[in-house]
């Protein structure tokens, strides 16, 4: 169904573009708190980025390299930050998903101790939106055909 | 089949349209969504959280909750694509 | 005159959501009945960010170095909150809706409703 199309501009042009593209990504993550931006946003422009790569490159060779049992624990990685933070205000002490809590861990400002926790949690967003993206993606592409060696 | 589909959209619309006659205007700075809660997160998010943006501290600090259940569903949605569409086989016709 | 300049964008919103409405309860095929429904959830989002909206505000990132802040200058930040969660839940319906078309296709060969319907009748 997917044939291998290989084309030089195409392949050098994105060789180029990735890492500008990741590194943007991250920004956009990282500047959630200043700027337009945050968890969901850097998220789906680094899936974008792992999307571009699947179309211009041999989408098998890729699959080999960036496994679907390793996308499905990115996946699931995501929440479980998110979760665990939320725990972890528990056992501080205070309500479930209240980041005031880590005050006992990192004796700060309140406010930036806050600022520090939704930074915690936008990572772990990001992270589940580039492997959902992905993982959908591959899915829909291949017709979630998975030859041996790829699992 | 299609004129009655075409009845009933021409219906919906012009009940929609009447009722916009008493929304608040566009732009309106008195209007009831801008006056009940989003003064308060827009005044102390800077005190409260350290964080200018107020669409961020929204998102992941006073409503956190919600946007766990966000995460949640896409991560559902994920796995919901896996299990209808994956299977593993020997043959190399991809 | 007065009513127009003050509710033509909820209009906008509407005649794109009824485009996708007859879209969704009108068209046969299963692909263009899914597109059909993003264009009304997009219709839907439209019309949250613009109930956001004040006049001569700015976009909800405030200045530090201000002493006293002013609500009225900040556009609210709550529809947008609401809308960015939305925008993702969109998303994945979508996948998970694709992926249930490419299931039905294999099944039956076509994406037509009343051809499924028939496959079904023929098999009973």
């Amino acid at each position: 169904m997917i044939r291998l199309y290989n084309d030089l501009i195409i392949q050098t042009v994105c060789r180029i573009m990735i890492p500008l593209i990741q590194l943007f990504a991250f920004y956009v993550i990282a500047h959630g708190h200043y700027s337009p931006g945050g968890g969901f946003q850097g998220g789906c422009i680094l899936g974008a980025s792992f999307i571009l790569m699947l179309i211009a490159y041999d989408i098998n060779w890729i699959k080999r390299r960036f496994s679907e049992n390793k996308n499905v624990i990115l996946i699931a990685l995501g929440v479980f930050i998110y979760a665990l933070v939320g725990l972890l205000c528990i056992l501080l002490g205070k309500e479930y998903l209240n980041y005031s809590a880590f005050q006992k861990l990192i004796p700060i400002d309140i406010a930036r101790v806050r600022a520090l926790g939704t930074l915690i949690i936008e990572i772990g967003v990001g992270i589940t939106v580039m492997a959902v993206m992905v993982s959908i993606f591959l899915n829909l592409t291949t017709f979630g055909k998975h030859e041996k060696g790829e699992v | 089949m299609k004129v009655f589909a075409l009845i009933i959209v021409i219906m919906t619309g012009g009940a929609l349209v009447y009722s916009t006659l008493d929304m608040p205007d566009w732009g309106d700075p008195n209007s009831p969504a801008s006056l009940h809660i989003s003064p308060r997160y827009i005044e102390k998010t800077i005190e409260e959280t350290a964080t200018p943006n107020a669409v961020t501290s929204v998102l992941a600090d006073y409503r956190g909750y919600d946007t766990l259940g966000e995460t949640t569903v896409i991560f559902t949605a994920a796995v919901v694509c896996i299990l209808l569409l994956r299977r593993i086989e020997d043959d190399k016709t991809l | 005159m007065e009513i127009i300049i003050g509710k033509y964008n909820y209009w906008i919103y509407i005649s794109l959501m009824m485009i996708g409405f007859y879209a969704m309860i009108a068209k046969k095929n299963l692909v263009k009945k899914i597109v059909g429904m993003n264009i009304f959830q997009t219709a839907i989002i439209l019309f949250f960010i613009s109930t956001a909206y004040k006049k001569d505000a700015t976009i909800p990132i405030l200045v530090k170095s201000q002493e006293v802040i002013n609500p009225a200058q900040y556009i609210n930040p709550l529809p947008h909150v609401l809308m960015l969660t939305a925008i993702v839940v969109m998303v994945s319906t979508f996948g998970v809706a694709l992926a249930i078309i490419m299931m039905l296709y294999k099944q039956y060969k076509t994406l037509d409703e009343d051809e499924i319907i028939e496959i079904l009748k023929k098999k009973k």
